[in-house]
Protein backbone atom coordinates (compact mmCIF):
# COMPACT_ATOMS: atom_id res chain seq x y z
CA UNK A 1 0.00 0.00 0.00
CA UNK A 2 2.84 2.39 0.88
CA UNK A 3 4.48 1.47 -2.39
CA UNK A 4 1.26 2.33 -4.23
CA UNK A 5 1.07 5.77 -2.61
CA UNK A 6 4.73 6.41 -3.37
CA UNK A 7 4.24 5.46 -7.01
CA UNK A 8 1.12 7.64 -7.31
CA UNK A 9 2.95 10.58 -5.72
CA UNK A 10 5.94 10.15 -8.02
CA UNK A 11 3.70 9.95 -11.09
CA UNK A 12 1.77 13.08 -10.03
CA UNK A 13 4.93 15.09 -9.32
CA UNK A 14 6.57 14.04 -12.59
CA UNK A 15 3.54 14.82 -14.76
CA UNK A 16 2.93 18.07 -12.86
CA UNK A 17 6.48 19.27 -13.39
CA UNK A 18 6.34 18.17 -17.04
CA UNK A 19 3.29 20.40 -17.56
CA UNK A 20 4.98 23.29 -15.74
CA UNK A 21 8.08 22.86 -17.92
CA UNK A 22 5.94 22.78 -21.07
CA UNK A 23 4.15 25.94 -19.94
CA UNK A 24 7.56 27.62 -19.58
CA UNK A 25 8.72 26.41 -23.01
CA UNK A 26 5.42 27.63 -24.43
CA UNK A 27 5.97 31.12 -22.99
CA UNK A 28 9.25 31.19 -24.86
CA UNK A 29 8.18 29.73 -28.18
CA UNK A 30 4.73 31.17 -28.85
CA UNK A 31 4.66 34.33 -30.98
CA UNK A 32 2.57 36.90 -29.04
CA UNK A 33 1.13 37.65 -25.59
CA UNK A 34 -2.30 36.21 -26.43
CA UNK A 35 -1.04 32.80 -27.47
CA UNK A 36 1.39 32.86 -24.55
CA UNK A 37 -1.47 33.30 -22.12
CA UNK A 38 -2.88 30.01 -23.44
CA UNK A 39 0.23 28.14 -22.32
CA UNK A 40 0.45 29.95 -18.99
CA UNK A 41 -3.21 29.61 -18.03
CA UNK A 42 -3.80 26.00 -19.06
CA UNK A 43 -0.62 23.97 -18.80
CA UNK A 44 0.38 26.06 -15.77
CA UNK A 45 -2.90 25.41 -13.94
CA UNK A 46 -2.83 21.70 -14.59
CA UNK A 47 0.86 21.48 -13.65
CA UNK A 48 0.45 23.16 -10.28
CA UNK A 49 -2.82 21.29 -9.71
CA UNK A 50 -1.13 17.93 -10.19
CA UNK A 51 1.67 18.86 -7.81
CA UNK A 52 -0.78 20.05 -5.15
CA UNK A 53 -2.61 16.75 -5.56
CA UNK A 54 0.72 14.95 -5.08
CA UNK A 55 1.17 16.74 -1.74
CA UNK A 56 -2.31 15.65 -0.67
CA UNK A 57 -1.78 12.03 -1.69
CA UNK A 58 1.65 11.88 -0.10
CA UNK A 59 0.42 13.15 3.25
CA UNK A 60 -2.14 10.33 3.44
CA UNK A 61 -4.26 12.69 5.54
CA UNK A 62 -7.74 13.77 4.51
CA UNK A 63 -7.47 17.24 6.01
CA UNK A 64 -4.28 17.92 4.02
CA UNK A 65 -5.82 16.47 0.88
CA UNK A 66 -8.87 18.70 1.33
CA UNK A 67 -6.60 21.74 1.67
CA UNK A 68 -4.60 20.74 -1.42
CA UNK A 69 -7.84 20.38 -3.37
CA UNK A 70 -8.93 23.81 -2.12
CA UNK A 71 -5.62 25.20 -3.40
CA UNK A 72 -6.26 23.66 -6.81
CA UNK A 73 -9.78 25.08 -6.77
CA UNK A 74 -8.50 28.60 -6.09
CA UNK A 75 -5.98 28.17 -8.90
CA UNK A 76 -8.85 27.33 -11.25
CA UNK A 77 -10.71 30.41 -9.99
CA UNK A 78 -7.82 32.86 -10.35
CA UNK A 79 -5.78 31.68 -13.36
CA UNK A 80 -8.41 32.51 -16.01
CA UNK A 81 -9.08 35.91 -14.44
CA UNK A 82 -5.43 36.94 -14.58
CA UNK A 83 -5.03 35.57 -18.13
CA UNK A 84 -8.16 37.44 -19.20
CA UNK A 85 -7.04 40.72 -17.57
CA UNK A 86 -3.56 40.53 -19.12
CA UNK A 87 -5.04 39.85 -22.56
CA UNK A 88 -7.61 42.65 -22.16
CA UNK A 89 -4.99 45.14 -20.97
CA UNK A 90 -2.67 44.17 -23.82
CA UNK A 91 -5.45 44.67 -26.35
CA UNK A 92 -6.45 48.03 -24.87
CA UNK A 93 -2.96 49.50 -25.08
CA UNK A 94 -2.78 48.28 -28.66
CA UNK A 95 -0.40 45.36 -28.41
CA UNK A 96 -0.97 43.81 -31.81
CA UNK A 97 -1.57 40.17 -32.55
CA UNK A 98 1.23 38.24 -34.18
CA UNK A 99 1.37 38.56 -37.99
CA UNK A 100 0.33 34.91 -38.25
CA UNK A 101 -3.11 35.75 -36.84
CA UNK A 102 -5.98 35.20 -39.24
CA UNK A 103 -8.66 37.47 -37.74
CA UNK A 104 -9.33 40.13 -35.08
CA UNK A 105 -13.06 40.74 -34.75
CA UNK A 106 -12.46 42.72 -31.57
CA UNK A 107 -10.59 45.50 -33.37
CA UNK A 108 -13.28 45.45 -36.07
CA UNK A 109 -15.90 45.91 -33.36
CA UNK A 110 -13.99 48.72 -31.65
CA UNK A 111 -13.62 50.55 -34.95
CA UNK A 112 -17.38 50.39 -35.48
CA UNK A 113 -18.29 52.07 -32.19
CA UNK B 1 -28.89 27.97 -7.05
CA UNK B 2 -30.19 29.67 -3.91
CA UNK B 3 -30.69 26.26 -2.35
CA UNK B 4 -27.05 25.37 -2.89
CA UNK B 5 -25.99 28.68 -1.34
CA UNK B 6 -28.31 28.09 1.61
CA UNK B 7 -26.99 24.58 2.21
CA UNK B 8 -23.41 25.87 1.99
CA UNK B 9 -24.30 28.45 4.64
CA UNK B 10 -25.88 25.73 6.78
CA UNK B 11 -22.72 23.67 6.36
CA UNK B 12 -20.62 26.59 7.60
CA UNK B 13 -22.90 26.94 10.62
CA UNK B 14 -22.65 23.20 11.27
CA UNK B 15 -18.84 23.30 11.12
CA UNK B 16 -18.73 26.32 13.42
CA UNK B 17 -21.01 24.68 15.98
CA UNK B 18 -19.28 21.29 15.98
CA UNK B 19 -15.89 23.01 16.02
CA UNK B 20 -14.15 20.77 13.50
CA UNK B 21 -13.43 21.71 9.92
CA UNK B 22 -12.24 18.29 8.78
CA UNK B 23 -13.27 17.06 5.36
CA UNK B 24 -15.54 14.43 6.90
CA UNK B 25 -17.36 16.96 9.00
CA UNK B 26 -17.78 19.31 6.04
CA UNK B 27 -19.22 16.54 3.87
CA UNK B 28 -21.50 15.39 6.69
CA UNK B 29 -22.66 18.94 7.36
CA UNK B 30 -23.44 19.48 3.70
CA UNK B 31 -25.37 16.21 3.57
CA UNK B 32 -27.30 17.20 6.69
CA UNK B 33 -28.09 20.65 5.31
CA UNK B 34 -29.30 19.14 2.04
CA UNK B 35 -31.47 16.67 3.95
CA UNK B 36 -33.00 19.46 6.06
CA UNK B 37 -33.75 21.52 2.96
CA UNK B 38 -35.20 18.47 1.25
CA UNK B 39 -37.62 17.95 4.16
CA UNK B 40 -38.95 21.50 3.78
CA UNK B 41 -38.78 21.44 -0.04
CA UNK B 42 -42.50 22.12 -0.58
CA UNK B 43 -42.52 25.15 1.70
CA UNK B 44 -39.41 26.47 -0.07
CA UNK B 45 -40.58 25.68 -3.57
CA UNK B 46 -37.20 24.16 -4.34
CA UNK B 47 -38.43 20.96 -6.00
CA UNK B 48 -35.72 20.75 -8.62
CA UNK B 49 -32.86 20.73 -6.13
CA UNK B 50 -31.59 17.22 -6.86
CA UNK B 51 -32.06 17.61 -10.57
CA UNK B 52 -30.19 20.89 -10.45
CA UNK B 53 -27.48 19.47 -8.23
CA UNK B 54 -26.96 16.72 -10.81
CA UNK B 55 -26.67 19.30 -13.59
CA UNK B 56 -24.13 21.36 -11.65
CA UNK B 57 -22.15 18.16 -11.12
CA UNK B 58 -22.33 17.31 -14.81
CA UNK B 59 -21.06 20.82 -15.64
CA UNK B 60 -18.15 20.21 -13.25
CA UNK B 61 -17.31 16.86 -14.84
CA UNK B 62 -17.43 18.36 -18.35
CA UNK B 63 -15.17 21.17 -17.16
CA UNK B 64 -12.53 18.88 -15.61
CA UNK B 65 -12.50 16.77 -18.77
CA UNK B 66 -12.04 19.84 -20.98
CA UNK B 67 -9.32 21.22 -18.71
CA UNK B 68 -7.27 18.02 -18.96
CA UNK B 69 -7.80 17.95 -22.71
CA UNK B 70 -6.80 21.59 -23.14
CA UNK B 71 -3.59 21.25 -21.13
CA UNK B 72 -2.72 18.23 -23.24
CA UNK B 73 -3.41 20.07 -26.51
CA UNK B 74 -1.32 23.07 -25.49
CA UNK B 75 1.48 20.71 -24.46
CA UNK B 76 1.40 18.90 -27.80
CA UNK B 77 1.36 22.22 -29.67
CA UNK B 78 4.27 23.68 -27.72
CA UNK B 79 6.61 20.73 -28.10
CA UNK B 80 5.85 20.09 -31.78
CA UNK B 81 8.84 21.29 -33.83
CA UNK B 82 6.82 23.29 -36.36
CA UNK B 83 4.09 25.12 -34.48
CA UNK B 84 1.06 25.22 -36.73
CA UNK B 85 -0.77 28.33 -35.52
CA UNK B 86 -3.74 30.22 -36.88
CA UNK B 87 -4.44 32.50 -33.93
CA UNK B 88 -7.09 35.22 -33.91
CA UNK B 89 -9.86 36.91 -31.94
CA UNK B 90 -13.47 36.11 -32.78
CA UNK B 91 -16.73 37.52 -31.44
CA UNK B 92 -19.03 35.09 -29.66
CA UNK B 93 -22.69 36.15 -29.41
CA UNK B 94 -23.85 35.60 -25.83
CA UNK B 95 -27.16 34.00 -24.97
CA UNK B 96 -26.66 34.13 -21.20
CA UNK B 97 -27.17 37.64 -19.87
CA UNK B 98 -26.62 37.65 -16.11
CA UNK B 99 -23.25 38.88 -14.83
CA UNK B 100 -22.68 35.71 -12.87
CA UNK B 101 -23.32 33.48 -15.88
CA UNK B 102 -21.14 35.56 -18.20
CA UNK B 103 -18.29 35.41 -15.68
CA UNK B 104 -18.63 31.66 -15.33
CA UNK B 105 -18.76 31.13 -19.09
CA UNK B 106 -15.74 33.40 -19.68
CA UNK B 107 -13.71 31.53 -17.06
CA UNK B 108 -14.70 28.14 -18.44
CA UNK B 109 -13.80 29.25 -21.97
CA UNK B 110 -10.36 30.36 -20.81
CA UNK B 111 -9.62 26.95 -19.36
CA UNK B 112 -10.79 24.93 -22.36
CA UNK B 113 -8.86 23.85 -25.45
CA UNK B 114 -7.40 26.65 -27.53
CA UNK B 115 -9.65 29.47 -26.35
CA UNK B 116 -9.12 32.46 -24.06
CA UNK B 117 -11.70 35.13 -23.26
CA UNK B 118 -10.33 38.62 -23.80
CA UNK B 119 -13.22 41.00 -23.22
CA UNK B 120 -16.98 41.51 -23.05
CA UNK B 121 -18.57 44.20 -25.21
CA UNK B 122 -20.11 47.18 -23.43
CA UNK B 123 -23.67 46.00 -24.12
CA UNK B 124 -22.86 42.52 -22.76
CA UNK B 125 -24.04 40.78 -25.87
CA UNK B 126 -20.68 39.73 -27.25
CA UNK B 127 -17.75 37.92 -25.74
CA UNK B 128 -14.41 38.33 -27.50
CA UNK B 129 -12.48 35.10 -27.50
CA UNK B 130 -8.89 34.56 -28.58
CA UNK B 131 -8.39 31.18 -30.20
CA UNK B 132 -5.15 29.44 -31.06
CA UNK B 133 -6.78 27.81 -34.07
CA UNK B 134 -9.12 30.10 -36.00
CA UNK B 135 -9.40 27.90 -39.07
CA UNK B 136 -13.04 27.03 -38.30
CA UNK B 137 -14.61 29.80 -36.20
CA UNK B 138 -18.18 28.64 -36.74
CA UNK B 139 -17.44 25.17 -35.35
CA UNK B 140 -15.73 26.65 -32.27
CA UNK B 141 -18.69 28.96 -31.65
CA UNK B 142 -21.08 26.03 -32.00
CA UNK B 143 -19.02 23.96 -29.55
CA UNK B 144 -19.18 26.71 -26.90
CA UNK B 145 -22.89 27.41 -27.43
CA UNK B 146 -23.90 23.76 -27.32
CA UNK B 147 -21.43 22.74 -24.63
CA UNK B 148 -20.80 25.14 -21.78
CA UNK B 149 -23.42 27.74 -22.49
CA UNK B 150 -26.24 25.19 -22.69
CA UNK B 151 -25.01 23.44 -19.54
CA UNK B 152 -24.83 26.73 -17.65
CA UNK B 153 -28.40 27.54 -18.69
CA UNK B 154 -29.55 24.08 -17.54
CA UNK B 155 -27.74 24.31 -14.23
CA UNK B 156 -28.70 27.81 -13.15
CA UNK B 157 -32.14 28.50 -14.63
Amino acid sequence: MDMLFALATAALILSGSAFALIAAIGLNRLPDIYTRMHAASKAGTVGSGLMLLAVGVHSGDLATLARALAGFFFFILTAPVSAHLLAKAAHQVGYSLSPRSVCDEMSDYEKRI
Amino acid sequence: MTTIIVSTLFTAVWVAITGSASFHNLAFGFLLATLCLWIVRDEMGGRGYWKRFGRVLSLLVLFLKELALSAWKVAVLVVSPRMDLKPGIFAFPLTVDRDFEITLLANLITLTPGTLSVDVSVDRKTLFVHAIDCSDIEATKRDIAEGFERKIMEAFR
